[in-house]
């Protein structure tokens, strides 16, 4: 349910765009030379990370355009949107505490759902 | 008409002026407008209204509103309108309404599956993951368990209603038009804010309504006219937006909020206008949130706590100020904080006999003691209820001392509870708010915001009117400043002195004390899955400490509620059974929705025919005056047969497919994906995503391609023609062609951003009229000016370009049947016209159109693969024999892969054909090839599996396609082919081309 901001077009509901997975692996150019685990990695392994996360993602029900998405998520924040092509920005992102805030016994993330005594912040 | 004997002579919203009629099961009873059905159930004295989930106990209204848990009604309007699980608290009464109870056989107040209560002790929680372990199983009782344990019953008719979704942007989201929506409203739409207000009932003030207008004044004007004045001006505000009816049921990201609104459930079905829609679902996205959703009460834990008759003290001061009822006429009120008292001076006030207040507390505010005193009123400090009696409604209870003592019994026929405030946060909580624990009030309230929204009011623990009035304010402008408007203070309405109050010193007990001993005290937490303190306890036992696994475990919190009013007191009887304070057990989980959706809501205008957009080709009317038998394809309806009267569907397919290989067949093939790509850099374009090469087809040819994923697997086909140096007319399958269309459009403005190439999709730009059979030469010749259409010039992979009467067409002579075949292309808006005139002009060939399960049969017949039928994703061009297509020299999509150790493993499946040892058996498309004459113990081991199968006409005998392990080095071995019912069928492997093989034969 995000809002994105397509570089091209503005902002939009995520109804408009597809994600296309990690960004910035290059196709490689010399997959003739290159043994089997190198091309598999390519083809199938991505990373998985909590924080942030270079994303392609396509504007299919608008420009057809693609381009990179930096997104916390850990928080869903989208952090910044620039054009294929573009280097990764150097962004910071707010990471909840690690690993994860989770409750030490018990499923969920009940840590994360109630604040510890003396953790401070207010409803505003 | 019936009396409504619990009908206060004066006061509340309903219009006694008029009568509405509605029945209860069999009885007929009255009620008035503004009534709710549960507020005229109770003017009329009946509190019985359900039976419970699990135990089938009587159950009775409890709440006033969204929290009720247990008093679930079907309303059924007629066979195709039946609303079951409806809140009595929250259907509005209109003329002829008719509700039912469910959950109950025979009747309510005779209900045989009553017999599980006293089955009780041996339906203990968990009891069904203990009992239908191993064989026969859950699934052998789960029918039987599940007519037992239910709710209502859903009509199985269509929905003959409108619904709608809207989507809406506003600068500030209100949520709940009570004392601090309502402020919080104003703050924002005063100052120019597009604000939506959405209020859950169909009226605004909240909790205003539910309080005693001679006693609480707004402003010196009475709650109503407040509100009326309020609603008044900002309808004047043409940014402002008021939702009554409405219900913000989920907070999703990006401050995405889902409402609900019900448009005219509150009107009967035959006044209900034509123009609007029966309920609406809205997206709102919003700037800025203000939760102004209030507070819910808490029940008190005891034994026998859940007897119709039993109800929460802010329910009853709701049903008496906004309703006009009194729901009982003996009444006992039970507290642990000070808003008791005030609802037992309440209903005393209102005329009300109040037998006692019974106070868990020891010190008492002394105005509350005097006032009760002097109204006569019994006293009972430190004490609590110890039991209940009446089988279908409260008659007495007992109370008793909590240091012990002999218990009093107390008669009345109603027991208002009073078990303190909770801030509603389910909205908080499901936009990811982090909860704090409020020691004096022994709750969660709101702790720390995640995205942009505040909560304000009862909702953020302040329970005291003219707190509400000033948090709303607040809240209010803190939401527009940070939507970019500049906020104006606001004069914070006054309230007399007693409207201060909240609810005051507060006493919480998990369990009240029992005179009992523990494993036979029936203390209900949650009143409508029927989880008890015990099974609490019996949860933490058996080891399901943290509370997520407790709720599933004991399923309290679960039913259609979701546990508004029975959550926190689970917490707090967990927290006290593990011996831990309730912050460092925590909560579960607040989902979306806050409170049921109909599927109907969420479903909006997308049913029937508006589901899914629909595809048809310009020739679609002519298929169904055919009455041609339509299949889904993407998107796309194809016609899939042509009956002839009195022909089932296999006749039909067997006449299409004998007559495209003797007379002239004809196919609709306008679906066929088409993709014009153009620019210098085509032909490189073309090598690299085609597993051949393109580098020398020249103008007028065409050529069959493979495109692969990069994990070397088929992802479509089709047949691409160049129409000049730098121009190709690309074709896809039916189904792929968006998909081809994106992984092009990705690779060039990503892999290959300096190729130089346009891609447009032309797929509606063309009609497809594809010709097929020996004579059909003759028809295209006919059809097409200036077209030399004898096969011998017209060389196969070509294309020409002619006219028909002067329409420019661009024929291609091409062939996915193994016939000779022609494809007509023609601006779509001539379809109809080319296909009604080759109809018209193959008479005399006994022209035949044939579906796309013939034109499935006749490829099979020559061994042609269909993306998607003999490929799943795993399939390699290799592994259907189309090594010879993958070309040597020159990278393409997937080529790497292609050397893979997996892929290049010679024990892969490989396509090939089987032949029945008796030819009138077909196969069944999907089943399992063996390699043994009988199927031996499991694991067995499968070679592999039918792909298609088919009875050809053409040859005389069933055919059928298969990918079977190292299939190729098979040809001429036996295998069988494995089925549900009968010994494994006998086939013989064979290559795919069944056509040249079957001619070989027969020269």
């Amino acid at each position: 349910m995000f809002l994105i901001r397509c570089p091209y077009c503005g902002e939009r509901d995520i109804s408009d765009f597809v994600c296309g997975g990690e960004a910035h692996i290059a196709r490689p150019t010399d997959s003739e030379t290159m043994e089997d685990a190198d091309w598999a990695s390519y083809v199938f392994v991505r990373t998985n990370p909590k924080g942030v996360h270079a994303e392609r993602w396509n504007h299919l029900a608008g420009c057809r355009r693609w381009f990179n998405v930096l997104r916390n998520t850990a928080t869903d924040d989208i952090l910044t949107v620039y054009r294929i092509g573009v280097v990764r920005p150097d962004v910071k992102a707010n990471l909840p505490p690690t690993p994860s805030g989770e409750a030490s016994i018990g499923s969920g993330n009940d840590g994360a759902k109630v604040m510890a005594p003396g953790e401070g912040g207010s409803s505003a | 008409m019936s009396k409504q004997p619990y009908r206060l002579a004066s006061g509340g919203l309903v219009d006694r002026t008029r009568t509405l009629d509605f029945s209860f099961g069999r009885r007929k009873l009255s009620g008035h407008p503004g009534d709710t059905l549960a507020s005229a159930l109770l003017a009329n004295g009946v509190h019985l209204v359900a039976r419970s989930f699990k135990y089938h106990r009587p159950r009775g209204i409890f709440g006033a509103g969204a929290e009720d848990p247990a008093g679930l009604v079907e309303i059924a309007e007629d066979r195709t309108r039946s609303d079951p699980n409806t809140r009595a608290t929250e259907q509005e009464l209109f003329n002829g309404l008719n509700a039912r109870p469910q959950n109950c056989w025979p009747t309510l107040s005779l209900d045989f599956g009553a017999v599980n209560d006293l089955l009780a002790p041996f339906i203990p929680a968990g009891f069904y993951y203990k009992t239908f372990k191993g064989w026969p199983g859950w699934m052998t009782f789960e029918p039987a368990i599940r007519r037992a344990a239910g709710l209502g019953r859903a009509s199985s008719e269509p929905d003959p209603d409108n619904y709608e979704s809207v989507n809406r942007h506003c600068d500030v989201l209100v949520v709940g038009g009570g004392p601090a929506g309502l402020m919080a409203t104003l703050a924002a739409a005063r100052v120019g804010a597009r604000v939506i207000l959405a209020e859950e009932t169909a009226e605004l003030g909240g909790t205003l309504l539910a309080r005693d207008p001679n006693l609480l004044t707004i402003d010196r004007k009475s709650p109503v006219a407040w509100v009326a004045g309020v609603r008044e001006e900002l309808e004047a505000l043409p940014e402002a937006t008021i939702l009554t009816r409405t219900t913000a049921f989920g907070y999703y990201s990006h401050n995405l909020i889902g409402l609900w609104e019900r448009v005219t459930d509150h009107i009967s079905p035959e006044a209900r206008p034509e123009r609007l829609p029966r309920q609406r679902l809205y997206r709102v996205r919003a700037k800025e949130v203000v939760l102004a959703s209030g507070s819910l009460e808490r029940p008190l834990v005891f034994h026998e706590n859940d007897r119709p008759g039993i109800m929460l003290a802010s329910a009853v001061r709701t049903y008496m100020h906004r309703y006009g009822v009194l729901p009982g006429k003996r009444i006992v009120v039970a507290t642990n904080n000070d808003s008791g008292w005030d609802a037992a001076l309440d209903m005393a006030r209102a005329g009300g006999e109040v037998a006692a207040v019974v106070d868990l507390r020891t010190e008492m505010a002394q105005e509350h003691l005097a006032e009760a005193a002097k109204r006569g009123i019994a006293i009972y400090g430190n004490a609590t209820v110890v039991g209940t009696t009446g089988r279908l409604r409260l008659s007495s209870i007992a109370v008793c001392p909590q240091a012990g003592g002999r218990p009093v019994e107390v008669e009345c026929d109603l027991l208002a509870v009073a078990g303190g405030w909770v801030p509603n946060v389910a909205l908080f909580a499901q936009s990811r708010g982090k909860l704090r624990y409020d020691q004096q009030l022994e709750a969660f309230r709101p702790g720390r915001s995640w995205q942009h929204e505040r909560s304000a009011g009862a909702a953020n623990g302040f329970f005291g009117m003219a707190e509400c009035f000033a948090e709303g304010a607040r809240a209010g402008a803190e939401a527009a400043r940070a939507a970019g408007f500049e906020p104006r203070p606001l004069a914070i309405p006054t309230v007399p002195a007693s409207g201060q109050i909240g609810q005051g010193p507060i006493r919480i007990i998990p369990e009240l004390p029992s005179r009992r001993p523990k494993h036979k005290v029936r203390a209900f937490i949650d009143l409508q899955d029927d989880v008890t303190t015990k099974d609490l306890s019996l949860a933490v036992k058996e080891g399901y400490r943290s509370v997520e696994l407790a709720k599933r475990y004991t399923t309290a919190g679960m039913g259609t509620d979701q546990g508004k009013v029975a959550n926190m007191n689970a917490f707090a009887f967990l927290a006290s059974a593990r011996g831990e304070s309730i912050p460092a057990i925590g909560t579960t989980t607040f989902r979306q929705p806050y409170k049921p959706v109909t599927f109907a809501a969420l479903a909006g205008q997308h049913v029937g025919d508006l589901l899914a957009p629909r595809r048809t080709t310009p020739m679609h009317e002519w298929h169904r005056g055919q009455n041609a038998i339509f299949e889904p394809v993407g998107d796309w309806l194809r016609a899939r047969a042509y009956p002839r009267p009195g022909e089932s569907f296999h006749e039909a397919v067997q006449r299409e497919s004998k007559a495209a290989r003797v007379s002239v067949g004809v196919l609709d093939a306008s679906t066929l994906g088409k993709i014009d790509v153009r620019g210098p850099d085509s032909r490189e374009l073309l090598n690299r995503v085609y597993t051949n090469a393109w580098s020398r087809l020249a103008p007028g040819r065409a050529r069959y391609g493979l495109m692969l994923g990069e994990d070397g697997m088929v992802m479509d086909d089709g047949v691409t023609a160049c129409l000049a140096d730098d121009h190709f007319h690309m074709t896809t399958t039916t189904g792929g062609a968006a998909r081809v269309l994106s992984k092009l459009e990705d690779y060039l403005q990503t892999e290959w951003p300096a190729l130089k190439v346009y891609l447009t999709s032309v797929t509606e730009e063309w009609a497809v009229v594809s010709l097929c059979g020996p004579e059909c030469h003759k028809l295209v010749g006919e059809l097409c000016d200036g077209l030399d259409s004898n096969p011998e010039k017209f060389e196969f992979m070509s294309f020409r370009d002619a006219e028909v009467s002067g329409v420019p067409v661009r024929v291609f002579r091409i062939s996915f049947t193994g016939e000779l075949s022609y494809e007509i292309n023609i601006k779509s808006t001539y379809g109809l016209w080319l296909w009604e005139r080759t109809m018209e002009l193959g008479k005399k060939y006994g022209i035949t159109p044939y579906g796309t399960e013939a034109m499935h049969l006749l490829r099979a017949e020559k061994g042609f693969v269909i993306v998607g039928q003999e490929t799943d994703g795993t399939v390699t061009p290799i592994d259907l024999g189309y090594a010879g297509m993958v070309k040597k020299q020159g990278d393409f999509i997937g080529r790497r892969s292609l050397f893979r150790a997996d892929t290049a493993r010679e024990d892969r499946r490989q396509l090939v054909g089987l032949l029945t040892g008796e030819p009138a058996i077909v196969l069944m498309e999907g089943s399992q090839v063996i390699g043994t004459e009988a199927e031996s113990q499991p694991p067995v081991t499968m070679l592999g599996h039918v792909t298609s199968s088919y009875f050809s006409p053409n040859l005389g005998r069933s055919i059928a396609l298969a990918l079977v392990s190292r299939g190729r080095s098979r040809i001429g071995e036996r295998l069988w082919v494995s089925r549900r019912d009968g010994a494994p069928i006998p086939v013989t492997v064979a290559g795919t081309d069944f056509l040249a093989a079957g001619s070989a034969a027969n020269a």
